[in-house]
């Protein structure tokens, strides 16, 4: 069962055994609109958690996507470079950003769960 | 880093409008590119062809002319004129853009501009035969002088930004004489400040600590103080401020920030409001540029050519760039090399924008002391009169507050309209006007920043508050296809930006042959 | 006062409705001790005639270029510009409209950007480039940046044919990031190896053509080395109307093409305003500095054109931002985008040949003067002049025969050695009488 987890800079990690699966979340496409540019971190990066990894603007904004967790990354979508309405379209499935093996298995548990975060949108609202 | 965005795609409009044959509607004519016009074998130059000669152009001669179109004079003069008429222009109406300062463009510094003996003048002709461009450059130095009450002017910086890098420059070679350049890196920046602050912090290698400010709109010594450190290396601080409002603390900020062994950077794009009425060295200023394009109104031009000359504090004034102008006996004469100065460099090739420079002189000789502080009352009393006349319909994020040069609201009172600035921004380019600055400063939500300046006539402010108040009601009583549909009177309705960025077209490019 | 429309009657109004006294409660947050009391010591308003008088005395203490044999250049070029510029440029709809942040309501200043960067991208023979920069001298600084961006190396290797002044604006910021700069020394022979300079620290190399002294340079061999060891070309151009002559930077590989773009459309106004050109692949267009216009559609499907690709740009990505520019040069580069359109390519390579044909008289004429030697072995419109006397003088001794004949290499590189050379100019505002004036002022001075 894929466990997912948020930061408060809205990165989800989606773990999945060893690895995660990185992308920014819904609320977090909403606020940027319709997204026009993404940059994945190159393959084999090693990247510790807060680590600016990516990058996604729409045509007023940008945001950095930093690490919600450290680890080596071991994937990126090259589909969503080519087409970043993915994002806006289905941010925690086919518009997710990279793939990361975990340095730290646990260091995902430190993170909000679905609950948390929805309770913390709440707040910054 | 901007991180909320807006809308960038239109909803497609309803099919309907009548089509012309010709795409025109009435005056507003659809004009092609030049590129779609113009004959690659047309010129609209007579040039006489050389007598015969022995080439010395060597091997990297061409071979063929560029593949550029050219049109002959009719051509052009027609085609330009009809894309002008598709810009909005201060010329044609009030133009409320907060932070900009469209304020009308006199056109005898246009005249003055192009005398010859300032036109026409080439930067590295012997100083001999250019003293009449350097006393230029001396009589609007000495001006700026007198209006900030510092040190010495940095005439060279081309534009706002450019002014800012030059300042900042000027403060991290002070602070490397100082022997602290390895220590002191960091730029108090609040988050209301101008894009470029931060940008221009980052491109000399500090990096940016944010100040907040408080619930009136300004940055408090507190504030201040507990960002204070001795990394920090300067406060860059607009005032008037982002949001319009003079920073009531300002002194107390200049102090601390001496005391801390930093400098101030104001950021003098607001200087328009306070000329004659306070001088930024009696306030404590380090450094600050002045763009000459908003406050001494030299034509914005679409989007330039700016001027930011820079006033320095006595304690930066050794490290300004050169060149500058120095007067000895009669004659005037230009320091053009840094070596064997403490000089941080030079910002550009020249001597800086003399073109503006001789436009800001003219108004300034127009204006005089007496105009200049009329002016400067008359931006902040019309700026007012918006406010208080726009209050009752539109939420201010900082009350009642008396503001300088601009009047800044937030987007609160649209709540349960389901409508959003830019939907307010838009409906009011249907009703013949420039939408204000809107969603700057980034710290209010849904900002509308509007700033009327001095060249408006009581009529026509009183027409333009009606017509804000007229929309202000019809938002709140739910006519919202006035908004979301809007424009639908300009040359053109909303524009898809998502589909300009993500496929970008930047240049014209000749369609395959069919 | 003839600019301030509101009367005293309306101010009170005005007040009245605010809700104040007097207009100092409007300025009540000013501290009260740092007001001015009174005005500024400045003389009072004046009229336009008085103040026409004053700034036209001040015009007549310098000396026009049109008004002598005009022979300078280095950077700055004297030109005919036709008489329709002036007149489009002064429209109120171009002269007195902002930034188009609006597109709705700024489709013909954005329609001129799309063309201007046509034309400057065809001109350069590169894919993209932008709606300006300052100047020429600022563009070569942040293309310096940008390629640091780009290569993540910190060393730019610039040819000592570069401009010294744009040699100094680079040399200037690379200083404040850190940059490392190597600056070969300036030879007017143009003999200098900059593969030599180029190693794996090396993010780009600056390299201008025709160089300082007016020099063409075969910029493909310098580009296969440093794209050999993994650094960029940036080429460096001070007159465009070369580039109607000469074979483009981009047909030569460089990957970055900057140039000042004054010599089309633009006065000579002491130095500014100007209009830098910069132009690159697009490959490289999100590292590019400076506001860019593209194609687009409104919702009623018609073609539009918006500034895009802002994300890069300060006012959004603010310390992560490309450059700090927030202006470009907005209405000098119409002034160029006019000019270019009237001349077209066809009428651009003729002026180029008239300017190249005059500079060949001149350099004949003047090589006949004893003691008078040309340096170059090709040239465009400019090329290095060795006299018996130092430059300075020369130059000096010519303007009090009215003569203006070019730029003392001296006063720009006081340290390089070259103190008997001159740098000439010649464009097709110079006639055959202008040059039979400079070399027979010449040949009486160095008698």
């Amino acid at each position: 069962m894929a466990e997912l987890r948020y930061t408060k800079d809205h990165e989800y990690v989606r773990i999945e055994g060893g690895e995660g699966v990185v992308g920014i979340s819904d609320h977090a496409q909403r606020q940027l609109g319709d997204v026009v540019f993404a940059e994945n971190p190159r393959v084999g990066t090693m990247l510790k958690a807060g680590d600016p990894a990516a990058v996604v603007e729409s045509v007023k904004a940008a945001s950095d996507v930093f690490a919600p967790v450290a680890g080596e990354v071991v994937a990126v979508n090259s589909e969503v470079e080519a087409k970043p309405g993915l994002i806006n379209e289905d941010a925690l499935g086919t518009g997710w950003l990279f793939r990361i093996r975990l340095a730290d298995p646990s260091e995902a548990a430190a993170l909000m769960d679905e609950a948390a975060y929805a309770a913390f949108l709440e707040t910054q609202a | 880093m901007n991180r909320e965005g807006r809308p960038t795609r239109p909803e497609p409009a309803e099919a309907g409008s009548r089509t012309t044959f010709t795409g025109a509607r009435g005056l507003d004519i659809e004009e092609a590119l030049i590129f779609e016009t113009g004959r690659l074998d047309a010129t609209g130059v007579d040039i006489e062809e050389a007598a015969p000669f022995a080439s010395r152009l060597g091997a990297l001669a061409s071979d063929a002319a560029p593949e550029l179109p050219g049109l002959t004079e009719p051509e052009a003069v027609r085609h330009y004129v009809r894309l002008s008429r598709d810009n909005y222009s201060i010329d044609a109406g009030l133009y409320p853009l907060g932070s900009c300062t469209m304020k009308h463009n006199p056109r005898l510094n246009e005249k003055m501009a192009r005398l010859p003996g300032f036109a026409d003048v080439h930067p590295l002709q012997p100083t001999s035969t250019a003293q009449g461009a350097l006393a230029v450059i001396e009589a609007l130095a000495d001006a700026l002088l007198v209006m900030t009450g510092m040190s010495a002017i940095a005439m060279s910086p081309k534009a706002g930004a450019h002014g800012e890098l030059c300042g900042m420059m000027a403060i991290k070679a002070a602070i490397a004489a100082r022997g602290e350049g390895a220590t002191r890196h960091v730029a108090l920046v609040p988050e209301s400040a101008h894009g470029t602050n931060p940008a221009t912090a980052a491109l000399i290698g500090f990096s940016v600590r944010s100040v907040p400010a408080g619930d009136d709109g300004n940055v408090s010594v507190e504030a201040v103080r507990a960002a204070l450190a001795p990394d920090v290396a300067a406060i860059m601080l607009t005032n008037p401020n982002t949001a319009g409002l003079f920073e009531r603390q300002i002194v107390g900020i200049a102090e601390a920030v001496r005391e801390a062994g930093a400098y101030f950077y104001c950021d003098g794009a607001n200087f328009n409001a306070i000329v004659g009425k306070t001088r930024p060295g009696d306030l404590g200023v380090d450094a600050m540029h002045i763009n000459l394009h908003k406050t001494f109104s030299t034509p914005h031009g679409g989007g330039g050519p700016g001027a930011g000359p820079v006033a320095l504090s006595s304690r930066l004034a050794p490290f300004a760039p050169v060149p500058f102008v120095r007067r000895e006996g009669d004659a005037l004469r230009l320091v053009e090399h840094a070596e064997g100065t403490e000089s941080f460099g030079r910002m550009s090739a020249f001597h800086g924008q003399m073109g503006m420079f001789v436009r800001a002189l003219s108004f300034i000789l127009s204006h005089g002391a007496d105009g200049l502080r009329q002016a400067s009352e008359d931006a902040v009393l019309s700026a007012n009169y918006v406010r208080a006349s726009l209050n009752d319909l539109m939420s201010a994020p900082f009350g009642e507050r008396i503001c300088m040069h601009e009047a800044l609201f937030d987007d609160r009172w649209l709540k349960d309209t389901g409508l959003s600035t830019l939907d307010f921004a838009k409906a009011m380019i249907d009703e013949g006007y420039h939408p204000m600055t809107v969603y700057f400063p980034l710290i209010v939500h849904g900002a509308m920043l509007i700033e009327p300046t001095e060249s408006e006539s009581k009529a026509s402010l009183d027409r333009f508050i009606m017509t804000l108040r007229d929309l202000a009601f019809a938002a709140k009583a739910g006519e919202r296809e006035r908004f979301t549909a809007a424009p639908v009177y300009a040359p053109r309705r909303r524009l898809d930006e998502t589909r300009a960025a993500r496929q970008p077209v930047l240049r014209w490019t000749r369609p395959p042959a069919a | 006062m003839r600019y301030l429309p509101l009367d005293g009657a309306e101010r009170e109004a005005m007040l009245a409705r605010i809700g104040v006294p007097d207009v100092d409660a409007l300025f009540a947050d000013v501290p009260a001790d740092k007001r001015i009391e009174g005005l500024l010591d400045l003389p009072l308003a004046k009229s336009e005639m008085a103040v026409e008088r004053i700034l036209s005395a001040m015009a007549a203490q310098s000396l026009a270029a049109g008004s002598a044999p005009f022979f300078l250049g280095a950077g700055a070029y004297k030109r005919h510009i036709p008489a329709s510029v002036d007149h489009l440029i002064q429209r109120s709809e171009f002269l007195t409209s902002y930034t188009p942040y609006q597109p709705e309501i700024a489709q013909g200043t954005l329609k001129v950007l799309f063309e201007f960067q046509t034309q400057v991208a065809t001109l350069t023979g590169m894919e993209v480039a932008n709606a300006s920069m300052y100047d020429g001298s600022t563009a070569c600084g942040e293309a310096m940046l940008m390629a640091h961006r780009l290569t993540r190396r910190g060393k730019a290797v610039l040819s000592g044919g570069l401009h010294p002044q744009y040699a100094d604006v680079a040399a200037t910021l690379a200083h404040c990031s850190g940059d490392r700069i190597e600056r070969l020394a300036p030879d007017p022979l143009a003999r200098e190896d900059l593969a030599a300079a180029i190693d794996g620290e090396t993010s780009c190399v600056i390299v201008q053509s025709p160089d300082f002294f007016g020099n063409p340079r075969d910029l493909a061999a310098v580009a296969a080395a440093a794209h050999a060891r993994g650094a960029l070309l940036i080429a460096v151009f001070t007159d465009p109307v070369s580039l109607g002559a000469l074979r483009s930077p981009g047909a030569m590989d460089a990957d970055i093409v900057v140039g000042e773009g004054q010599g089309i459309g633009n006065a000579l106004s002491f130095g500014g305003p100007y209009l830098g050109l910069f132009a690159t692949r697009l490959k490289f267009v999100r590292q590019m500095p400076g506001r860019l216009a593209g194609e687009t559609v409104d919702a009623d499907g018609r073609r539009s054109f918006v500034l895009t690709l802002s994300t890069r740009e300060q006012h959004i990505r603010r310390e992560k931002a490309t450059s700090n520019i927030c202006t470009n040069s907005g209405l000098c580069a119409l002034a160029f985008s006019i000019h270019l359109a009237l001349l077209g390519g066809v009428g651009l390579r003729r002026l180029a040949r008239v300017n190249h044909a005059g500079a060949v008289q001149l350099a004949e004429r003047l090589s006949a003067v004893p003691g008078v030697e040309i340096l170059n072995a090709h040239f465009f419109n400019e090329f290095t002049l060795r006299t018996p006397r130092p430059g300075a003088e020369v130059i000096e001794a010519l303007a009090r025969r009215g003569v203006i004949g070019g730029l003392p290499v001296s006063r720009l590189l006081p340290a390089a050695g070259l103190d008997d050379c001159i740098v000439v100019a010649s464009t097709e505002v110079n006639s055959d009488d202008d040059r039979a004036a400079y070399a027979s002022a010449l040949a009486d001075l160095l008698r």
